[in-house]
């Protein structure tokens, strides 16, 4: 008996320890503290989802057709790194960039690439962070022939000009003097500002990774004595080369540097534009943007809380009234549920969406269930003639297997949930197999334990009416 | 118990109600919201807000024919188009600020057809899969309950009133002209789970009674298990459904389609536990006898 009454007072303590956590953890909510993190309950503030912080949600699709289907991974996990520095420069909270394979089952895989601003509203401003791609490229010059044909279109050109006859751009012209390679700013492993010693002219240096150098090495060595140039974002309006270098001899090392017309912020620009990251993959679309103003969110935040508070307080007002005693033994069982999912939602992180918090608010109303079991059995027991303990015990022991059975369902449910799921849905399905699991322990071993520690037993009256229930007196 | 004696009511009444909200489906169809179909709704809010005639007007010349507006709130507007660009969208958002208005935009999203696709087909499988995991645990869990039926036909009679249970809320909510997004497919798969709860705490009884041998007719087996699961029936419901009612008139806005679902699922689902699950295993066993 004292053990159990020990036992029942330590859980009482813990749960209300972890209670005291939540809240010392949360200063904003009660003392409009806005610097957190001082304190060690500070460190595990609530994850908030996009919908309940306000901010920009971007799912991009990555087109990787270029890269073998082995490196596709890596290609990925590159572009993922890249995207991550790009969004770090500018200075947001907690952004989350994650890959995500999608497909597979209805049709080819896909990589995406999913980036949440929390705090950004800009759309524009995230969306041009993002895509900004310098676009490095290295050309070489055409045959003798073309190069001729290019030359001729230029004078022509350049004659109709001053004569002041109708322009007409020749395909030879459109092509250009130059063509295409295949090193281009992906095959870069990092770039140097460095100033000429003698000119004081800024130098971009740059350093190809393993497979750059070989490909550089190549293209030099086919190209002496000729020009080699170099576009930057040649697409993007940029039609003249920022560079074109004679080869004087094969390159080996895989180092070149950039010299040209830019005056030193502009070759800073470039450095940290190039250092970045060229996008490992061929492109990104973006394939839907999703943003939330924060006073929606915050709004959306409160109601979500309130709605939590009320739904605890007429659940517990039931159980009391109904279920008497063992209905204030529960509400206890659930106020530590309560408390273990808010833990448990801080220390794993997990990320609270309005799905999230109409899950843990639908799971409330669940959890009571293997009480309500437990007291309707409990009570066929007293009406038998048991003693209170013995009707407690059996009580625990037959609704055993309804829970387990009912509960395991549920569990099947919350992993294909989980499974179908999207961001919001992910949120919803993790709290709700939580739930089940949390619940299965407070409804049982809590309310258990409570109940053994109460100093009642045998079947008087005072005892009958404690442990009857409905709204009125016991007949 | 009354239940089981008067089943073809019941039975006569959930027909009824599955064929009504075919009905419904078949003749109203679903509403898809754009994250199954793709597009874009934009949410604007000013401090005075211009009438449907203004904003219709400047969204034509902009060159968003067949955008659709719905006022909301007291100042808000809410527009969806097809799935923007953000080119699109900066020009949509200039079309809606007025020159002398106060304009804040407050929720975007724009969600391609492709995505929108893909989660229509995920969405039947997921149904799907819970449907079947939750048949084959059944049939497992009841394994050794294999007389007077056997514990396949428990999972094969959970599966037709979870298809009452989602059925008629789907249908209920086509009706009442909701648009069907991905909670309402989240919504829909936790009525199952909250369902078979019922379904299963009440076949739990009857296969104790039947290994209690409480009585050699199994119609007044199955009948007394459902008395003794009665009240526990109801009251797990009402707390489920009091939660959920504090989430509908408190709760965000974003979730209140999803607890009014989910409000009238429960509410049917609990309603097919005690009235068509567990009367259809005697009209089995009756059968089976009969053969």
């Amino acid at each position: 008996m004292w053990k159990t009454r020990i036992g029942a007072l330590l859980l009482l303590i813990i749960g209300a320890g972890i209670g005291y956590f939540i809240y010392a953890s949360e200063p904003k909510l009660h003392e409009g503290k806005t610097v957190l993190g001082q304190t060690f309950a500070e460190k595990f503030p609530f994850k908030l989802g996009l919908d309940l912080s306000g901010g920009v949600q971007l799912v991009y699709q990555a087109d990787v057709s270029s890269i073998k289907p082995g490196e596709v991974k890596n290609a990925m996990d590159a572009l993922r790194d890249v995207i991550e520095r790009r969004i770090n420069t500018f200075g947001v909270s907690e952004p989350i960039v994650q890959i995500e394979e999608k497909g597979g089952i209805t049709g080819p895989v896909e990589e995406r690439l999913l980036v949440e601003l929390p705090g950004i509203t800009d759309v524009k401003m995230a969306v041009d962070m993002i895509g900004q791609t310098p676009k490095l490229e290295f050309m070489k010059e055409r045959s003798k022939e073309e190069l001729d044909a290019y030359n001729k279109a230029v004078e022509k050109f350049n004659a109709d000009k001053e004569a002041g006859k109708p322009l007409v751009i020749s395909a030879e012209l459109l092509a250009g003097p130059y063509v295409a390679t295949d090193l281009n700013g992906r095959f870069l492993e990092r770039a140097v500002l460095e100033f000429d010693q003698t000119t004081r002219e800024p130098i971009v240096s740059i350093v190809f990774n393993k497979q750059g150098s070989d490909m550089f090495a190549e293209l030099t060595k086919e190209n002496v004595n000729k020009t080699i140039a170099i576009y930057l974002d040649r697409e993007l309006g940029n039609p003249d080369p920022i560079s074109a270098p004679v080869v004087r001899e094969a390159i080996l090392g895989g180092k070149a540097q950039i010299t040209g017309k830019f005056t030193a912020q502009e070759a800073k620009t470039l450095v940290g534009r190039l250092n970045s990251g060229a996008l490992p993959v061929d492109k990104l679309d973006l394939l839907s943007t999703q943003t939330i103003s924060a006073p929606l969110g915050a709004q959306a935040l409160m109601a979500g809380v309130w709605a939590g508070v009320w739904g605890l307080v007429i659940v517990a007002a039931f159980l009391v009234l109904w279920y008497r005693l063992p209905g204030l033994v529960s509400v206890v069982a659930l106020a530590i549920y309560v408390v273990i999912m808010l833990a448990l939602f801080k220390f794993m992180g997990v990320t609270l969406t309005a799905a999230g918090i109409a899950g843990f608010i639908l799971s409330m109303g669940m959890a009571v269930d293997a009480n309500i079991l437990i007291f309707e059995r409990t009570k066929e027991e007293l009406r038998k003639g048991h003693g209170v303990h013995d009707a407690i015990r059996e009580g625990f022991a037959r609704a055993w297997t309804s829970i387990r059975d009912s509960n395991i369902s549920s569990i099947i449910t919350a992993v294909i949930l989980f499974w179908f799921g999207t961001s919001l849905i992910k949120g919803f399905a993790l709290v709700f197999g939580l739930g089940v699991i949390v619940s299965m322990f407070t409804a049982i071993s809590v309310s258990r334990t409570l109940l053994f520690a109460l100093p009642f037993s045998g079947h008087g009256a005072v005892v009958r009416t404690l442990f009857g229930s409905g709204f009125f007196k016991l007949k | 118990m009354f239940i089981v004696k008067y089943r073809k009511i019941f039975f006569i009444i959930s027909i009824i109600t599955i064929a009504l909200s075919f009905y419904a489906i078949a003749t109203k169809g679903f509403n898809a919201g754009i994250d199954f179909k793709g597009g874009s709704i934009i949410e604007v809010s000013y401090d005075k807000r211009p009438d449907i005639e203004t904003l219709t007007t400047a969204l034509n010349t902009a060159g968003f024919e067949g955008a659709r507006i719905q006022m909301a709130g007291e100042n808000d507007v809410m527009i969806k188009t097809r799935a923007l660009s953000e080119v699109d969208r900066q020009n949509l958002t200039s079309t809606l600020a007025f020159k002398d208005l106060k304009m804040e935009e407050k929720k975007f999203s724009s969600i391609g057809p492709t995505v929108g696709a893909e989660l229509r087909v995920k969405a039947w499988y997921a149904i799907i899969l819970v449907i079947l995991g939750i048949v084959i645990f059944i049939a497992y869990a009841f394994r050794h309950v294999s007389e007077p039926i056997s514990s396949w036909k428990y999972g094969m009679i959970t599966t037709a009133t979870l298809l009452h249970d989602i059925i008629v809320p789907a249908g209920v909510f086509v009706w009442l002209g909701k648009e069907v997004d991905t909670l309402f497919i989240v919504a829909l798969l936790s009525i199952m789970g909250v369902s078979v709860h019922d379904t299963i705490v009440v076949f739990d009884r009857i296969r104790e009674n039947l290994r209690l041998r409480i009585s050699s007719d199994f119609a007044t087996t199955v009948g007394m298990s459902l008395r003794q699961t009665f009240t526990r029936s109801i009251n797990t419901s009402l707390t489920v459904m009091l939660v959920l009612a504090t989430l509908f008139f408190f709760g965000p806005a974003s979730t209140k389609d999803f607890s009014l679902i989910l409000w009238i699922g429960i509410g049917i689902g609990t309603y097919s536990s005690v009235f068509i699950a567990s009367p259809l295993l005697v009209v089995l066993e009756k059968w089976q006898s009969k053969r």
